[in-house]
């Protein structure tokens, strides 16, 4: 079906010999089978599955930071416990294996919220432990979380600190 | 009401971080580090507290809420007892959370092994 199609095309340049025509036909054979067999890039699949679990995340996030604001704590006093609850959940979904499938599924929807975050502490414990429990386990488990913890402590004292030296 | 909310914002926080994977060559490690470091910066300047007040955990448990945790926590001791918050309020936050991620995280790797 591809070779015809190409046939038709080269068939329409009369003016070529019979071997350059040959040629020609290969090539543009071959360019649609590549087209066929290369894997479609699926950016609108991605973002939207990314989304929808990310999304799903954050409302059972808003489900912990809404009972415990149902107790008397206030926006700021329940932060703290929903971040800690959320990494718990985090902790426990990598060590029962089901996160990494569904990082796999979701990509971002699954490494951004912060059970993320505790997924990369947990699988590099998980990975690193049999290089030691010192060298290993603990010098490692923040391969992924160390970056994330030390750039938002550099540009949160930084900005904190202009912000407190320019306010009155 | 507010669930709704942190739907949307949540979700629309991971489709920025997806669309950053996939039209940058950037790595999920320097992902998650741009969101951090983008929340510490609104959220040291004000500009998250709005968001979070908005969309509760929507804007909260995403990893930019994790950095602007970090800012709103320094700003905060600062304002209390003077420069030296800066440090002491870092993990104001935050540091609830680490301690959580690193005691179960160990336990967690006690007992269970990778997958693969």
């Amino acid at each position: 079906m591809a070779s015809q199609q190409a046939k038709k095309q080269v068939s329409r340049l009369p003016h070529m010999t019979q071997a350059a025509q040959e040629e020609k036909r290969r090539q543009l054979a071959y360019k649609e089978l590549v087209q066929k067999r290369k894997p479609k890039p699926r950016y609108l699949r991605n973002v939207l599955v990314a989304f929808v679990v990310g999304g799903a995340i954050a409302a059972l996030g808003q489900l912990v930071l809404g009972f415990l604001m149902s107790r008397g704590l206030d926006l700021n006093g329940a932060s703290a416990p929903t971040l800690a609850v959320m990494i718990l959940v985090g902790v426990i979904a990598t060590g029962l294996g089901v996160y990494d499938e569904l990082g796999e599924f979701a990509g971002a929807g699954a490494a951004v919220p912060i059970t993320g975050f505790a997924n990369t502490i947990v699988a590099a414990a998980m990975d690193f432990k049999r290089e030691g429990w010192v060298l290993g386990m603990g010098a490692k488990m923040f391969i992924i979380a160390g970056p994330v913890i030390v750039y938002g402590t550099l540009a949160g004292v930084a900005v904190a600190f202009i912000k407190f030296m320019t306010s009155p | 009401m507010i669930y709704l909310y942190a739907f949307l914002v949540g979700g629309a926080i991971c489709a920025v971080g997806q669309l950053i994977l996939d039209f940058t060559n950037l790595t999920p490690g320097h992902m998650l580090v741009l969101l951090t470091v983008a929340g510490a910066v609104a959220g040291g300047l004000g500009l998250y507290q709005p968001l979070l007040e908005f969309a509760g955990a929507g804007a909260l448990t995403p990893v930019s809420g994790f950095g602007a945790s970090i800012a709103k926590g320094a700003l905060a001791e600062a304002k209390r007892m003077g420069i030296l918050g800066l440090f002491t309020g870092v993990f104001e936050y935050t540091g609830m959370g680490i301690a959580v991620a690193v005691f179960f995280g160990t336990l967690v790797a006690l007992i269970a092994n990778p997958k693969s």
